[in-house]
């Protein structure tokens, strides 16, 4: 998209974040930080119990509470919405029924918080009780009652199948077969900030929302929708995110019901959510049941792979439709896989709903991917690296997926960490307990398709240039800890050759910024990036044409550097920035440009192609070193070698954290973190209930518990990204628990196939082993579900256009087509 | 419900706060919400994430798990008050530049409890500093650049002229491949 310059000024040198200062003189200011004349307070009654009718909402005793303002039960907003158009199936507070424990029923305002709180106490809700789910299997076995009427059937959400050319064909080229079933259970983002809202209405039939959201854009669509107003009576502003990680892009009850009570009472309302409440918010990882199969040559190359997974997706759609696709979209991205069926469902639970999480759906697939394929080089007697290496896919390859490959810098990634590491000396000779376990993984930078269909920009970037010197950038995007303020002010800062303190955002404002998407699917560098890039050019060209003729130089000749526009064969003959935007400003009048970007179209065009498509793609690879207790079955990280392959780094102290960061992550969910429930006995109800809804009770990793991390950042600009630059926030958390489960089998000789990985798992492979069995722990077997309607896509290879032989999309098009054409045919003169 | 009201007047960076608030409440939320200083924030008020750390009496304490009431003729010091005028303080500075602050939120939290073991032991390990840190919970960092954003301003408060190294602010050179093409570190220092 943008070609890199000979001699950038700024990035790719490390430089103090623009919201630096702010964030540790304690400036910032979060959504709960905010405050209002008049503000009252809400709280939400929540569902106490996991699946039930609504039978009775009693208010009487919590009328009567003191300082109480008004209520909102699921009457008062009866228009549904949900992140994706195809599954809008939440509300803002329930209609007739809940379907988990934290299903929020009533809103309570009041004029302080312990009046709100003390009053949602006190609401009283008669419920009819329904069986409950608690699993895939569950939802398998037991059709009824649904949990939701929409979906693919009983308790099912979504059920989908895809092949990807002559599977049978590529299974009979193949030399051996290996087949593995794994599982990685549930975990959450546990941003450290609480969600929080204000929502304050401006005048007759305005609102303005103020919200922990990664996502102002989709907010103010949905608010718009269900308070039925005109999208321009709406504004939402998303104050800096306390983290997000995917926890807060999608559209939250308490954001709808916070707009519609400021409504109703004409007043400020705050909502400032309790850790417990967060984590009934979730959206986050989906516990996922995986089975491999795949056929390799002797030689291991691949020939073929059966993918199935199954994931238990909580109460609500959420972005489950494009979760159950990502379950299976990315594995071709890494490795040339030439044939490639996908199958994959998601059901309904009553748990709280699962979403996105950093690496939305892939982590568990790439786990599962990267663990078979350390088996199978083990089986094959093939170095594990070599086996990759062997197997990398080329730059601008197209996947047997349909996925258009850009720069590809895997085969760096792997080549950094062993070396590294010391793996060719040291892999598989380690003594007894110690290990060193490889993965990889390949990431989205950006998506391909909007969230709703249309052919407007995904991002947008306008800028203001005055005599000042000053430039303003507006932007819808939300910062949300990652450094997307940051990125913006750069890329900016280096086409016009201005310093960053010369830059002001304004960013995240649905009524003063141009639609960005948000910060979610590793979106921001390149998609935000290439728009800032656009809108700059054009402010640079105004200026040199202005200053071009002033000076009587060609405006192809004259330089934007160190805050001067000059001419590059004569440096003295030029001009302050300043002074150059005021000859523009007198040529040209009141300076502003835009800046937009839309990605490509992508290659694939069956249903559900829409999943998987991103500009470019970012690679990461992962050693990392273990030892493990045989007597204990605990076990310890001791380093983690990553590389990163970033296209191009716009700050690299930035990325540098953000691999680090997601290696936390990583090793958070594969050594402790878990969303996990229980039932309780019957004669508490048999509730289905969160076990861990606290940050003491859920175990994250502490200062003490990470190990060393050594990073590497490859450096190969690509052609899609800003400056040739890459995601970095989310893929390399995809090496990490495939790398250590690889680590635990090197150091003591057992499979653990599930994550998280505890030390009694470990101690009953080891037992397994002991009694001369295979040495494993991990599920039996994935379950038998019949996956009809397969979509059979011929690949690239096999003179595929990209469109399924048996779209129903296609065929019901055609349907309607031939229906159309019949009686014009007909009357048609011969 | 109506509650007890208690006035107080509260030492907060050296300046005199006073305020009226519910008797019961914690420090955490009379600084918030009643002296307006929002830079100390919450993630959990159980004293499960340290947060809301803030120092009294120069010790690291959970403002969600002391009452207001306790305070009374004790100084108390938030992340307002750690710039000397419009300076920033070291540790702010190693903070801003290392990237030790991502999202920033458990940031006051930190820079608090890390003031009060500098204070204590002006050159304190890398295992003190993870030690003393293990209370404060962080989801962005992964924790690295903190403990080095630490080291990095106990260095500077001792007086000595030394900067974290390259691989702190460009990862380490991919061995065996071409350099990078910049190696030097060039943080800024315009506090």
């Amino acid at each position: 998209m943008t070609e890199p310059r000979a001699a950038l000024n700024l990035i790719g040198k490390p430089f103090r974040r623009v919201d630096g200062r702010a964030k540790v003189t304690g400036q910032t200011r979060f959504a709960d930080d905010l405050t209002f004349p008049r503000m009252c307070f809400m709280r939400l009654h929540r569902s106490t119990v996991p699946h039930a009718r609504i039978v009775e909402i009693h208010l009487e005793k919590a009328e009567k509470m003191p300082g109480v303002l008004g209520f909102l039960t699921g009457e008062d907003l009866p228009v549904s919405f949900g992140i994706l158009p195809m599954s809008r199936d939440e509300h803002g507070l329930a209609v007739g029924k809940v379907r988990y424990v934290g299903d929020p029923v009533v809103a309570v305002a009041a004029l302080t918080e312990e009046q709100a709180e003390a009053a949602a106490r006190a609401v009283e809700i008669e419920y009819e009780p329904l069986a409950t789910i608690s699993s895939v299997e569950e939802a398998l076995a037991n059709p009824e009652p649904r949990i939701h009427e929409h979906g693919s059937g009983g308790n099912l959400h979504r059920k989908k199948s895809m092949i990807f050319g002559d599977l049978e064909q590529g299974f009979e080229e193949a030399d051996v077969i290996f087949e593995d079933t794994l599982f990685y259970g549930g975990n959450t983002h546990l941003a450290m900030e609480q969600h929080a809202s204000v929502a304050v209405p401006e005048d007759d039939e305005r609102v303005t929302l103020y919200s922990s959201t990664q996502i102002p854009h989709y907010v103010h669509r949905a608010l718009a929708r269900v308070l039925e107003l005109p999208a321009s009576r709406v504004r939402v502003v998303a104050c800096p995110n306390g983290g997000g990680f995917g926890g807060k892009s999608d559209i939250m009850n308490h954001e709808i019901v916070t707009a519609k009570m400021a409504l109703v009472l004409g007043r400020p309302v705050k909502i400032s959510l309790t850790r417990e409440e967060v984590f009934y918010c979730h959206r986050g990882r989906h516990p996922m049941l995986m089975h491999l199969r795949t056929g390799f040559g002797k030689d291991g190359s691949l020939k073929a792979q059966h993918l199935k997974t199954a994931l238990d997706g909580g109460a609500y759609s959420s972005y489950g439709v494009a979760s159950t696709l990502y379950a299976g979209a990315l594995q071709t991205a890494t490795y040339e896989l030439p044939r490639y069926r996908f199958d994959t469902l998601r059901a309904f639970t009553n748990k709280p709903p699962c979403g996105p999480k950093r690496g939305h759906g892939t982590p568990q697939p790439r786990f599962g991917y990267e663990v078979h394929l350390d088996k199978a080089a083990h089986a094959l007697g093939i170095d594990p690296a070599d086996l990759r290496l062997r197997n990398l896919a080329p730059a601008g390859l197209i996947t047997a997926n349909w996925l258009q490959l850009s720069s590809v810098g895997l085969g760096r990634c792997i080549e950094a960490v062993v070396e590294g590491s010391g793996w060719r000396r040291r892999y598989g000779k380690l003594p007894h307990g110690r290990g060193l376990g490889l993965a990889c993984g390949a990431y989205i930078c950006g998506v391909g398709l909007p969230l709703y269909r249309g052919e407007m920009p995904h991002s947008g970037v306008q800028l203001k240039l005055d005599r000042s010197g000053g430039v303003a950038v507006f932007c819808g995007q939300a910062e949300i800890g990652q450094g997307s303020d940051s990125v913006l002010a750069a890329i900016v800062a280096e086409v016009l050759g201005i310093e960053l303190a010369d830059i002001r955002l304004v960013v995240a404002d649905t009524d003063l910024t141009p639609v960005e998407f948000g910060s979610y699917a590793s979106r921001v560098t390149v998609m935000m990036g290439n728009a800032a890039y656009d809108g700059a050019q054009r402010a640079r060209e105004l200026i040199a044409t202005a200053v071009a003729e002033r000076f009587e130089v060609d405006s192809e000749r004259l330089v934007f550097a160190e805050s001067r526009v000059f001419d590059a064969e004569d440096p003295e003959k030029g001009l302050s920035f300043a002074a150059a935007v005021a000859i523009a400003e007198t040529r040209f009048g009141t300076l502003g440009t835009t800046g937009s970007y839309r990605p490509p179209t992508p290659p694939g065009r069956f249903q559900g192609s829409g999943v998987g498509p991103s500009p470019t793609y970012s690679y990461s690879a992962a050693v990392i070193e273990v030892e493990v207790d045989p007597a204990t079955g605990l076990f310890d990280v001791e380093h983690v070698w990553i590389a990163h392959d970033i296209g191009r780094c716009i700050n690299p102290a930035l990325v540098v954290g953000q691999v680090e960061g997601s290696v936390y992550m990583g090793l958070g969910e594969v050594m402790m973190e878990e969303q996990a429930f229980r039932r309780l006995p019957p004669r508490l109800s048999g509730a289905l209930v969160h076990k861990t809804p606290s940050l003491l009770e859920y175990k994250s990793p502490t200062f003490r518990d990470v190990p060393p991390v050594t990073t590497y950042l490859i450096e190969e600009p690509d052609p899609a990204g800003p400056f040739g630059a890459k995601e970095v926030g989310q893929g390399p958390l995809l090496p990490i628990p495939p790398a250590a489960a690889n680590a635990v089998f090197d150091a003591v000789g057992v499979r653990v196939d599930q994550v998280p990985i505890h030390p009694h798992m470990i101690l009953r492979a080891l037992e397994d082993k002991a009694r001369g069995k295979e040495g494993r722990f991990g599920p039996a077997a994935f379950p038998d579900v019949d996956f009809p309607r397969n979509l059979i896509v011929p690949t690239p290879a096999e003179g595929g256009d990209g469109t399924a032989l048996n779209d129903p999309r296609s065929q019901k098009q055609a349907g309607r087509q031939a229906a159309k054409e019949k009686p014009s045919a007909a009357s048609a003169p011969v | 419900m109506t509650h007890a009201m208690t006035t107080l007047t509260l030492r907060v960076n050296g300046e005199d706060h006073t305020v009226a608030f519910p008797a019961h409440h914690t420090l955490l939320e009379v600084l918030r919400e009643r002296c307006g200083l929002t830079g100390t924030k919450h993630g959990c008020e159980l004293g499960e994430c340290g947060t809301c750390t803030v120092l009294v009496d120069g010790r690291a304490v959970l403002s969600c798990l002391m009452l207001a009431v306790e305070t009374e003729d004790r100084s108390i010091e938030t992340v307002e008050g750690l710039m000397d005028g419009n300076r920033l303080h070291p540790l702010q500075a190693a903070f801003a530049d290392l990237g030790a602050a991502q999202c920033g939120y458990c940031t006051p939290g930190v820079l608090m409890t890390s003031k009060a073991l500098l204070e204590a032991d002006g050159d304190p390990s890398e295992a003190e500093i993870r030690e003393a840190l293990s209370g404060n919970l962080c989801r962005c960092t992964g924790y690295h650049k903190i403990v080095q954003a630490v080291l990095w301003a106990a260095a500077r408060l001792r007086g000595e002229d030394s900067a974290p190294s390259a691989e702190v602010f460009y990862g380490s050179p991919p061995p065996g491949q071409e350099a990078s093409s910049s190696s030097s570190s060039e943080a800024h220092d315009d506090d």
